[in-house]
Parts: C-alpha cells; structure tokens; sequence
C-alpha cells in the first residue's frame, strides 16, 4: 500500500512544479499552471475524449454481450455448456500484449487482411476493405473490439456467478403464473444480477480510463491523436518528453476519475442493500 | 435455437484463437517452432514470468489474508483510519503511479530486476478487502476454541483462519495470478534486457522485431499461452463460477 499512497502523494506534490529531467534548470512552484496547461493541451483533449468514447461505448456493449453469453451457457445438464463456457473464459488467459499482436494480423489492411476477408464473406462482396488501424474513423472502434473480444470471458464468469444464486423457485413460480421466458428474463434475472451487473459494468468503465497497453503495441495513439488515451499521454510525457510536472498532473485527473467512477460503483451497489 | 446461437457466437469467438493456432504451422510446420526457440532463450523467459507470478501469488496472499485478518480481529488503535486508507488505494489504478515508482525503483538500484517486478505488487489493497470482509464472517467459536485449547494468535492465523479461507485464497489467487501474468506497463518501464523480462511483455518485443514472420509469432503467442491453457483446464473443475464471484458481495 506504501508502494501506492507514497508515489501518489509525491506525484500531487510534482504537479503544481515544472520538473523536467536533464535541465539544469531548478525547479519551480508553478501552482496551478500544469493544469490549465492540459485544460488546452490538443493531446490531452484528445485523449480524454477518447477515452470517454471507450468508457461509454465498451462497457454497456461488453455487459451486454457478456449478459447474453452467461445465459446461452447457464444451462445444467447441456453437454456443451461446460466446454463452451471454457471457450469464452479462453482470452482471459491471453496477456492483452499477445491479443494485441494476434489482432494486428486479423486487422491487416487489403481484401486478403482476415477481418476485411470475413467482412467480405458475411456481406457477399459488398464491404470495401478498409486498413483498420491506421484510418481514423475505424483505428478506436478497431481497439474496443479486440478489448471487447478480450474481456468478456472474466464478466461472463461473474455474472454465472450471480445467474447460479438466483433461487429456481422463482423462476418455477414465475412459469406457474404463466410468465414467457422475456418476462422472466426481465423481472426476475435482470434485478437478481442488478448489483454484479452495475459490479462488472463499472469495473469495465474504470479499465477503459486505464486503457494503455493495446494503445502502445498497435498505434502509438495515432492515426493523428485518434486513439491517444490520458495513460499514454502520460507515458509519453514522462518517458519520451522527460516532463514530469505534466505527467504527475495527468496522474492526478487520472486518479480523480477513476476515483469518481469507483464511489459511483459503491453508491450504486449499496443502494440496493437497504 | 439457444444451442445454434451459442455455438454460432463460439464460432466466431474462437476464429482468432484458431488463426493463431493454425497460423504457427503455415510454411514450415514444426519448424516455426524450432525458428522461435532459436531466436529466444524461451525457457528463461517462461521461468521469470513464473518466478514473477508465483512469489506475487503466494507470498501475496499471506501478506494480504493477515492484513486482512488483523483488521478485521484486532482492536488498535488508528484500526478505522487504517480501513479507509485501504479503501482509498483500492482506488488508485497502478498505471497512475507507475511513473514515480519508476523513478523510485532507478534511485535505489532496482531497475532490471526480478524483484522489482514482485514487491509492488505483493501488499494489495483489493485483496487486503477481500480478506477483510471474509474475515468479519468468519465464525469466531473456531478461533476461540483454538485459544481455549492455549494456541497464540499467529497459531489460530495459521491452523484456523488461513486454511478457512480457502474460497478467498482461490479467487484471490486467480485474479492476481491472471494481472501478474498478463502485466505489461510496469516490465515495460523496468526492464531492459531479456534477462528478467517476463513473456508478456517478450511477445510485444518479438513482434516488433524484424524480420516480421507471422508463422514464428503465432507459434511463440501458442508456446506463451500453452502452460496457463494447461493449468486452466486441470483445475477447471475446480473452478466455480461462485468462486470469483464471491468476492465482490
């Protein structure tokens, strides 16, 4: 915990000073000035729409598709539960450095690139292949899906857990009313999983503002700041431009969201506890 | 109709995973393999991501349950401030002080370590919590039995408390080994030569190093991700979907 709390409380401190390594320049008390700095810093604007699209597009899609595959498989007794609820776990074991590099290739540009060819399939010839990673408008869509791809298995995992605690009496009481599996699905399933569902959700908008490392590995926040995130801006200023009074700066937004979203998670998963 | 789905969307779900398996044999066969295995010392790669997640494993799950188990037994005093500064540094993503750790790590000499990549990680305040909240549903009659019978704290801590938090220990586990195994940014910033990096962070570098031969990439991606694969599916069983669960009630 020293480990968080020490680096943290120096990197508050860092932020209201233009530290930069290599001058020889002393340091100054620049107070606020980091800050207004970012306010109109074009990469860190950037950055944080960026990763305000990818908090607030991922995680309802993640959920959701990770809501649907936990029902698919959450049926005792079929043989292919079992093997296909390991097969959607599967990319939870991959390091997102080694998903990133697989879907380098999926993503290649040309009509012989695997996700322009599968396009081409599925449409009948109709797509237009497009070079995902270096196009602005498909380079960030592009990052949330391999994300999606590689996250939905753990949430997945958690919301079987909730589905397991449901009662079964509720649903054989519902079926004795005479309640459709879509009305079961909504009055029973939604609000049993509600607190593992705002759980998941919420985990998921937090690693959004963390997003980092699919960043470094595919574009380097490009194509022209498309897909910068606040994580690699802050790398960026600390490692490649030595400015470490803007780079402590950004840490604190950082923390400051992060730490908005987590107390938003505990008031929200409370709420239902009384 | 439930089943088609399902099986449709476990279709498309593993298209990537098969790529990558078929794509390691493609020209070559075997021989892709033989082609990493020369260009990598593989083996100390592998064993310095297990050294690194098996000490961030074990020896964080002791450090965590007792701190875990003094908050939630223990009556001292400072115990609530304590509380809330391990709900406050739940809070704070790594990635945020990643930086000026950074720099701490340089000043003392610890840059291009092993260790390095251990001690952050050992103490964490999402599974001191995890602890802590099994602990405060622990039945004490247990404990106190222990001490009828003249056993010392750190005796009822090792013979009563651990073992019973077995449900803990394993999700606990699993979470930490996945983030210890699957951690980029921080050996990306502290290591600099193949001799501690772990294998996260070697595939991002054999990618990006020439030549670029999909085959051999996708062949060190199946050899990277063949051990874990093989621990998942043994202990699969074992794992309840409960047991990853239970820790976020």
């Amino acid at each position: 915990m020293l480990f968080l709390l020490i680096p943290f409380v120096l990197s508050f401190l860092i932020s209201f000073t233009d530290l930069r390594l290599g001058t020889p320049y002393p340091i100054r008390f620049v107070g606020l000035g980091q800050y207004s700095r970012l306010a109109v810093d074009q990469g860190v604007l950037r950055a944080l729409r960026n990763n305000l699209l990818f908090g607030l597009f991922v995680p309802p899609i993640q959920t959701g598709l990770a809501l649907t595959l936990a029902c698919l498989v959450n049926r005792p007794g079929w043989r292919l539960a079992v093997p296909l609820r390991a097969l959607f776990f599967l990319p939870v074991l991959f390091p997102m450095s080694l998903v990133a590099v697989i879907w380098r290739y999926l993503y290649a540009p040309g009509p012989l690139g695997p996700f322009n060819w599968l396009l081409g399939m599925l449409t009948f010839g109709m797509w237009q292949p497009h070079d995902f990673l270096h196009e602005p408008r498909w380079a960030l869509p592009a990052l949330a899906l391999l994300s999606v791809w590689q996250g939905v298995g753990l949430q997945m995992v958690l919301l079987l857990g909730g589905l397991q605690q449901v009662p079964v009496d509720l649903y054989e009481a519902a079926a004795m009313d005479g309640a459709g599996p879509w009305l079961c699905f909504r009055r029973i399933t939604l609000p049993m999983l509600r607190n593992t569902l705002v759980f998941t959700t919420l985990m998921t908008t937090i690693l959004a503002f963390r997003l980092f490392d699919q960043v470094q590995i595919l574009t380097q926040g490009g194509p022209a700041d498309c897909t910068t995130t606040l994580m690699y801006e802050l790398f960026r200023s600390a490692f490649e431009r030595q400015q470490m009074g803007r780079a402590c700066a950004l840490t604190v937004l950082l923390v400051g969201i992060v730490i908005g979203l987590a107390a938003l998670q505990r008031l929200a998963v409370r709420e239902q506890q009384l | 109709m439930r089943g088609t789905l399902a099986v449709g969307l476990a279709c498309l779900y593993s298209w990537p995973i098969a790529m990558m398996a078929a794509g390691s044999l493609r020209d070559g066969g075997w021989r892709n393999y033989a082609a990493v295995l020369s260009r990598v010392d593989f083996c100390s790669l592998f064993l310095n991501s297990l050294c690194i997640s098996a000490v961030v494993v074990v020896l964080g799950s002791l450090i965590n349950s007792m701190a875990g188990y003094t908050l939630a037994r223990a009556s001292f005093r400072g115990r609530g401030l304590l509380l809330s500064l391990v709900l406050l540094c739940m809070m704070i993503p790594f990635e945020a002080v990643a930086v000026p750790l950074f720099y701490t790590a340089s000043r003392i000499g610890l840059r291009d370590t092993l260790v390095v990549q251990t001690v952050p990680f050992l103490a964490n305040a999402f599974s001191i919590y995890l602890f802590y909240t099994f602990y405060l549903n622990f039945p004490r009659e247990l404990e106190e039995a222990a001490r009828l019978d003249g056993a010392e704290t750190w005796q009822i801590y090792l013979r009563v408390a651990l073992p019973g938090s077995a449900p803990v220990l394993a999700s606990n586990g699993i979470i930490t080994l996945l983030a210890s195994w699957n951690s980029y940014l921080w050996p990306l910033l502290v290591t600099s030569t193949a001799r501690v990096r772990p294998l996260s962070l070697a595939i991002a570098i054999f990618h990006s190093a020439p030549p670029l031969d999909w085959a051999q990439i996708f062949a060190f991606g199946v050899l990277m991700v063949s051990p874990t694969l093989l621990l998942f599916l043994l202990l699969q069983r074992h794992i309840q979907p409960n047991a990853l669960s239970s820790g976020i009630k």
